[in-house]
């Protein structure tokens, strides 16, 4: 367990080194400052390399870079050379409150749905929430974004008279300070098509796990212990098939941020996808390693959270 | 009296091959591929239009479906349909070249990885799971401009926009995921009773990943295969989406680009500009998901049927 713990250290390291160098190489930092400051001096340029760690031997210039990380002495944006952190933080917040809805409607529903279907294996509401499934899965977010789209932004409008949902940004253009109601609609649709995503994966999880639960030696032996039904289904078999669906949830962070980066940015959501997508158009070494540095630490912080809910909640397994 | 009684025996073949065709959604799935390939393959044929050939003088822009092109045309006043046809040819032909690439070296990596085990099996697998376990898309666009950015990579993978250069991408990505299940059915594999009477009698292990192993995995290999073809579809959209796809030379199409089109579409009102492309996409991804499972279901004799 301490030792798991200790390990995640040098691999966050060594995994933000591997990114330094596929920034470096693929982004080329200097040239993308050289083109959006036509006019820097040389010796501005010597600044900005030196402040980015971005010299050119590249193990020597990550320490440069990740010293200046450490001390919270971050460089400034290339393009407006604005604070990163600023921004950072409001696209992580966006990010979190989009994400962490899309999560709960998500998993709620996925695991109702499997439960559902597993309820009655084989009958029609299992074949009906099968096919759904396999439906949502082989549709990538930008499809049903686009559709959503279409739909809510053009046509709503067309033919009720009035706009339901609206289709881009947190608040309508001009709104000033905080509106739930305003946040929470126009959070609708881009919930939706992450979500769709989720509840297909999850009411599949959910499904065979359960199944695979049910059919157990254990669940026979409670019931003919004359347990209820209920008892049965709840204390002994949902129970336990959640423990697979937990790790693989933890371990399923990554897709998800790989279908809130596609949703915010067709929905024009200020968020850390929107944020990545436009730094690294640009080339914006200095907005990019915090961004990604922030990814690789939760990737690397849910594989462990994985690791441990699954000992936690199946006592048989023991980390070593 | 007991020569009489004939037991309803099946190669096991047969008895896959007949899981398979009970899987209805699989066979309506096979028929839809086939006809689509077909449309593709005959593309003098079926397209009415070339590539870049409009479909009346102007004003020829944003037409909506009629007469003389079906699914209406595109800002240039070229005919959707026919550049459906010409884009699905692109995106078949990325699919099927990279997932079997991808498959080849996912299958060596995988099984050596699980055969042999210790230090190349640890740091494959560490490797592998790092790499599965981060956005896909973030990766796919580091590794795309890192890899374009090297001089010397350039005549052996091609231009960054070029088809072969995404094909390249996508089978250094893919064969992590096949790597996995083949080293997963590997492992399982090597503990069986007949492997072992297979060592016990001095085959080399040359011979017993030919004979013994391989055969074994045909399954969950084929189940890759079309999973690995769908995901480099989808990603090839995904890619072409933002603006990162190929660029298959002047006017070609593929459906990540035609879909690409749908998003300055949407606001204006043009509904089959997005409808369509999205359409096909979604039909050829089901189409290919629906063989995967019925194929899983069919050479796993262990899985109960349950759908």
């Amino acid at each position: 367990m301490i030792r798991r713990l200790a390990w995640s250290v040098p691999t966050l390291l060594f995994v933000t080194f591997l990114v330094y160098i596929a920034l470096r190489i693929g982004t080329n930092p200097v040239e993308s400052y050289k083109r959006i400051n036509p006019r820097a001096t040389p010796a501005k340029i010597q600044q900005y390399i030196d402040v980015n760690g971005l010299d050119p031997n590249y193990v020597r210039g990550y320490f440069r870079w990740l010293v200046n990380f450490v001390t919270l002495d971050w460089p400034r944006s290339i393009k407006g050379s604005r604070e990163v952190w600023p921004q950072l933080k409001d696209a992580l917040a966006n990010t979190l409150r989009l994400g962490s809805a899309a999560v709960v409607v998500g998993v709620s529903f996925g695991l109702l749905l499997g439960v559902y279907a597993a309820l009655q294996p084989g009958g029609r509401r299992d074949i009906s929430v099968n096919t759904a499934a396999f439906v949502g899965i082989s549709i990538p977010p930008y499809v049903s974004a686009i559709i959503l789209q279409l739909v809510f932004a053009v046509y709503w409008s067309r033919w009720f008279g009035s706009t339901l949902f609206p289709t881009s940004g947190v608040y309508p253009p001009g709104q000033e300070g905080f509106n739930l109601g305003l946040m929470a609609k126009h959070m609708v649709l881009p919930t939706v098509v992450v979500a769709i995503q989720i509840i297909a994966v999850y009411a599949r999880y959910m499904r065979s796990s359960l199944l695979d639960v049910l059919s157990s030696e254990y669940m026979r032996t409670a019931r003919s212990k004359g347990i209820s039904e209920r008892r049965v289904l709840f204390k002994h078999g949902l129970r336990n098939a959640l423990i697979p669906v937990v790790t693989i949830a933890a371990l399923d962070v990554g897709s998800i941020v790989g279908g809130l980066i596609i949703t915010e940015n067709i929905f024009s959501y200020p968020g850390m996808g929107k944020y990545f997508l436009a730094a690294f158009g640009e080339g914006d070494f200095p907005l990019l390693m915090p961004w990604m540095v922030i990814i690789v630490t939760s990737v690397l912080v849910f594989n462990l959270i994985a690791d441990i809910s699954y000992a936690w909640l199946d006592p048989r397994i023991r980390l070593d | 009296m007991t020569d009489e009684i004939t037991l309803p025996t099946a190669s096991p073949r047969k008895m896959a091959y007949d899981r398979f065709v009970s899987h209805r959604a699989a066979v309506a799935s096979v028929f839809v591929l086939a006809i689509l390939v077909l449309f593709v393959a005959l593309s003098p044929l079926t397209a009415r239009y070339g590539v870049n050939e409009s479909v009346q003088a102007p004003p020829n822009s944003f037409l909506p479906p009629r007469a003389n092109a079906w699914l209406g045309t595109d800002d240039i006043g070229r005919d959707l349909y026919s550049r459906l046809i010409y884009g699905v040819r692109v995106s078949l032909v990325i699919g099927l070249f990279s997932a079997i690439i991808s498959v080849t070296i996912g299958c060596l990596v995988g099984a050596v990885a699980g055969f042999r085990g210790g230090r190349f099996d640890d740091i494959i697998m560490r490797v592998t799971d790092l790499f599965l376990a981060f956005p896909f898309l973030v990766t796919l666009l580091v590794m795309r401009n890192m890899l374009g950015a090297i001089g010397w990579l350039r005549p052996i993978i091609g231009e960054l926009s070029s088809v072969r250069f995404i094909i390249v991408l996508f089978a250094i990505f893919g064969w992590m995921g096949v790597a996995r299940i083949v080293r997963g059915q590997v492992l399982a594999l090597k503990e069986r009773e007949f492997i072992e009477a297979a060592r016990a009698v001095g085959a080399t292990r040359w011979y017993i990943v030919r004979k013994h192993l391989l055969p074994n995995s045909v399954g969950p290999i084929m189940v890759a295969l079309t999973f690995s073809v769908v995901s480099a579809i989808i990603g090839e959209s995904t890619l072409a989406f933002f603006g990162y796809g190929p660029q298959a030379g002047a006017g070609a199409t593929s459906l990540g680009i035609l879909v690409g089109q749908a998003k300055g579409a949407v606001n204006t009102g043009f509904w089959w500009l997005a409808v369509f492309p999205c359409l096909v996409l979604v039909t050829i991804a089901l189409a290919i998901n629906f063989i995967g499972d019925a194929l899983r279901d069919a050479t796993d004799p262990r899985m109960q049927k349950d759908s």
